[in-house]
C-alpha cells in the first residue's frame, strides 16, 4: 500500500475551483515531485494535503488512514512535516530555537538530540549558526534551516515547497543533494518544484500538473524525455 | 563559578522582596503614606502581568482587558455584600453577617479567599467566550472587536440594573459596602494587624504583594514552558507554528483565559478593597494604561512590565500631585491665578500619551526588552512583504 494516496480532491479558494480532481500516489521511500507552472495547483496540492485546505471532495489517504479533514497541527503526530513555501522560519528565534520548535510536539529528550545531530551533520552551516537569529541568515541558510527543523519532527512524509526558490544555482545543486541524501536515509519526500531540471533529477516519479489537473504522470526518466515537458519545463525547444 | 552566578541572579530578585516586606512599616515610621498607593499600584502590576501573558507572550492586542479587572470586581461585589436582598446565604465569611437584632444579613456573604478562586475562574470562562470568535482575527481587527468587548462590559454593567426586573449590578449607583476579608478560623483576630480594616492598611498590603508573587511566579513559569514556546511561536508565524504541531485554537485560548484570571483576581481584591464599585471606575481609560504599562516597561518582559506599571501609577499617584504643589506654590508666589489653581493630575493621559509616543520614537522595545522583541521592532528589515495567502498559492 502506497504511504500517501491522494484521490481525486477538488479544493477550492472562496469559489476559485483550483484543483479539479487531483491524484496522486507516493510509495515508501520515494521521492515524488509534482511539477508545473504557475498556479498550476502544485501548492494547494500541498495545502490539501497538509490539511491547511480541506478538500470539497476527494480522499487522502495517509499510512492507511484519511486525513483529509485532519487539522494541519496534527499532521506532525502523524508523521507528516512540511517545509512552507516561503520557508517560514521563525526570523526572530535562533537557529536552535527553531529546530527545537520542530521537535515541539516530542518529548523524547535523546532521540531529539540525535535527529538534531543527524541535521548538523545534513548542514554543517547551522552547526556553526546555531546562536544566531534565523532572520538574519542568507537564503540559502533558511531553506536548510526550514527543511532541518521540518526533520526535528522524524517525519515519515515531508513536504518541500519550492526548496529552490530565490537561490543561486550552487546553493539549489547543494539543497538538492542534501535532500537526496535525506530521501537516502529512510524519509519519503514529496517535492513540489518550479525547478523541474534539478526536481525530475532527484525524484523517481513526477507529477505534471495544468490548470488543477494531472496532465502527466510517469517515471521521472521519462518525463525528462517527453517532448512536452522539455518545452514547457525544462526551458528546451 | 556557576554558583556565584546563581546567587547573583538571585541577589536582585530576593533584595526586592524584602524592600516590598518592610515597605509598610517603613513607610509607617516615615509618616509618609504611600501604603495607599501601593496597593493600588500593586493591582495594577497584577493587571498589567496579566495583560503581559496576552499581549506580551501570544501577542493578541487587547484593547479590552479592563473588562476582566471589571468582572472580578462585580464578583466579590455579588458575593461578598448585601446587594441581592433576595437571598441571604453566608459562608466562612469574616464579616458580620447577623444584624444588631440577630436577625440574618441579607445577601450573599462568603469568604473572601473563596471569592477570590471563584473571580479567577469566573474570568477565565469569560475570557474563553470572549477569545473564542475572535480567534481567526489578527492585528488590527483583533484590537477592534476586544475593543468593543472592553466597552460593552462597563455598558452592561450601568444598564444592568434591570435584567428583564432583575436588578443585577445596580446599575450606576454601584455595589457597596462590600464585605471585608477576614481569616474564617480567626474570628475574633488576635489584635488589630489581622483585621482588614480601612485604618490599618498592612494586611491588605500583605495579601495583594501575596498575589502580585503569585503572578509574578506564574509568569515566570508560563514564559519558560512549552506553552510559552507555543505563544512565541504563534506570535512569529501562525502558519509555521501549526506545521509545527501547535494548535493555534486552543494556545490562544489559553492566552486570554490566563491573562483573564489575572484581571479578575485584580478586580476581586481591588474591589474588596475599595469596598464599593460602579461601572465608570472600569472605563476603556484603564485598558489603555494597563496597555501602556505593558508596552512602557517591555512588551513580554515580567520585569519591565513590573517596572512600567509602578512608573505610571507612580506618575498618577505621586510626581502628578507632587508638580501640581509645586506649580500652585509658584502660582501664589507669582500671583498667577491660572498657575495656582491649575489641576495637573488631570492631564495625566496627555502625559501618559506623550510619554508613549517619545518611548515609541526612541525605544520602542520598552524599558527592559524581551529579546525576541527588541529584534521585531529592530531587526525587521528583511521582512518579506505579506502576500495575500490566496495569490501564493501555486
Amino acid at each position: 500500500m502506497a504511504l500517501l494516496e491522494v484521490q481525486d480532491i477538488h479544493s477550492y479558494y472562496g469559489h476559485i475551483h483550483a484543483l479539479r480532481g487531483v491524484s496522486l500516489t507516493v510509495e515508501k521511500g520515494e521521492v515524488v515531485t509534482l511539477i508545473g507552472s504557475n498556479g498550476a495547483g502544485k501548492t494547494t496540492t500541498l495545502r490539501s494535503i497538509h490539511g491547511v485546505l480541506t478538500p470539497r471532495e476527494g480522499r487522502i489517504v495517509f499510512d492507511g488512514e484519511e486525513i483529509q479533514n485532519v487539522p494541519p497541527h496534527d499532521m506532525i503526530e502523524r508523521g507528516i512535516a512540511q517545509s512552507p513555501e516561503g520557508r517560514k522560519i521563525f526570523s526572530r528565534m535562533t537557529v536552535l530555537e527553531n529546530l527545537e520548535m520542530g521537535a515541539y510536539h516530542r518529548n523524547d529528550g535523546v532521540g531529539i538530540q540525535q535527529d538534531m545531530d543527524r541535521v548538523f551533520d545534513l548542514f554543517p552551516r547551522l552547526r556553526e549558526r546555531t546562536k544566531q537569529e534565523a532572520g538574519t541568515m542568507s537564503g540559502g541558510e533558511q531553506q536548510m534551516l526550514a527543511i532541518g527543523r521540518a526533520l526535528m519532527s522524524r517525519p515519515k512524509l515531508l513536504l518541500l515547497d519550492e526548496p529552490s526558490m530565490g537561490l543561486a544555482p550552487v546553493l539549489v545543486e547543494r539543497i538538492f543533494q542534501v535532500i537526496r541524501e535525506i530521501n537516502e536515509q529512510g524519509t519519503t519526500i514529496l517535492l513540489v518544484e518550479q525547478n523541474a531540471n534539478v526536481a525530475l533529477e532527484i525524484a523517481s516519479r513526477g507529477y505534471v500538473l495544468e490548470t488543477g489537473r494531472v496532465v502527466n504522470a510517469a517515471p521521472a526518466a521519462l518525463l525528462r524525455q517527453d517532448p512536452k515537458v522539455r518545452e514547457a519545463y525544462l526551458g528546451e525547444v | 563559578m556557576r554558583g556565584d552566578a546563581r546567587l547573583n541572579k538571585l541577589a536582585l530578585p530576593v533584595g526586592l522582596i524584602l524592600l516590598a516586606l518592610v515597605f509598610p512599616f517603613v513607610d509607617d515610621a516615615l509618616g509618609t503614606n504611600l501604603t495607599f498607593s501601593a496597593i493600588v499600584v500593586a493591582v495594577f502590576v497584577m493587571l498589567a502581568l496579566g495583560l503581559n501573558i496576552v499581549v506580551g507572550f501570544a501577542g493578541l492586542l487587547d484593547l479590552g482587558f479592563v473588562a476582566f479587572y471589571a468582572l472580578g470586581a462585580y464578583v466579590v461585589g455579588w458575593l461578598a455584600s448585601s446587594h441581592f436582598q433576595q437571598v441571604s446565604f453566608s459562608f466562612l465569611s469574616a464579616a458580620n453577617t447577623t444584624t444588631v437584632s440577630g436577625v440574618e444579613k441579607p445577601g450573599i456573604h462568603i469568604s473572601f479567599w473563596i471569592i477570590l478562586i471563584l473571580a479567577g475562574a469566573f474570568a477565565a470562562l469569560c475570557g474563553v467566550i470572549i477569545g473564542a470568535p475572535t480567534l481567526r482575527l489578527r492585528g488590527d481587527y483583533l484590537a477592534i472587536v476586544t475593543l468593543g468587548f472592553g466597552e460593552i462590559i462597563p455598558q452592561f454593567f450601568e444598564n444592568g440594573n434591570n435584567i428583564f426586573g432583575f436588578n443585577l449590578t445596580n446599575g450606576v449607583v454601584g455595589i457597596k459596602a462590600i464585605d471585608s476579608p477576614g481569616f474564617p478560623f480567626l474570628p475574633d483576630a488576635l489584635d488589630d494587624w489581622q483585621r482588614f480594616t480601612t485604618s490599618n492598611l498592612n494586611p491588605w498590603y500583605f495579601t495583594i504583594l501575596a498575589l502580585v508573587l503569585i503572578t509574578i511566579f506564574v509568569n515566570i513559569r508560563l514564559r519558560d514552558s512549552r506553552l510559552g514556546r507555543a505563544w512565541i511561536a504563534v506570535r512569529e508565524d501562525e502558519t509555521a507554528a501549526a506545521a509545527m504541531g501547535i494548535n493555534l485554537v486552543t494556545t490562544k485560548l489559553w492566552a486570554y483565559a490566563l491573562g483573564a484570571v489575572f484581571g479578575g483576581l485584580a478586580g476581586a481584591f481591588y474591589g474588596a478593597f475599595i469596598k464599593s464599585i460602579f461601572p465608570t471606575s472600569f472605563s476603556f481609560n484603564v485598558s489603555i494604561l494597563i496597555l501602556c504599562m505593558v508596552i512602557l516597561g517591555g512588551m513580554g518582559n515580567i520585569y519591565g512590565v513590573i517596572l512600567g506599571a509602578i512608573v505610571l501609577q507612580g506618575i498618577n499617584f505621586y510626581l502628578l500631585p507632587q508638580v501640581n504643589e509645586w506649580v500652585h506654590a509658584i502660582g501664589d508666589a507669582t500671583g498667577s491665578a491660572l498657575l495656582a489653581e491649575a489641576d495637573i493630575p488631570r492631564y495625566n493621559f496627555f502625559l501618559f500619551g506623550l510619554l508613549l509616543v517619545i518611548m515609541m520614537l526612541l525605544r520602542p522595545e520598552g524599558i527592559i526588552p524581551n529579546r525576541q522583541r527588541a529584534e521585531e521592532l529592530h531587526g525587521g528589515e528583511e521582512e518579506d512583504a505579506s502576500v495575500p495567502e490566496v495569490s501564493r498559492a501555486g
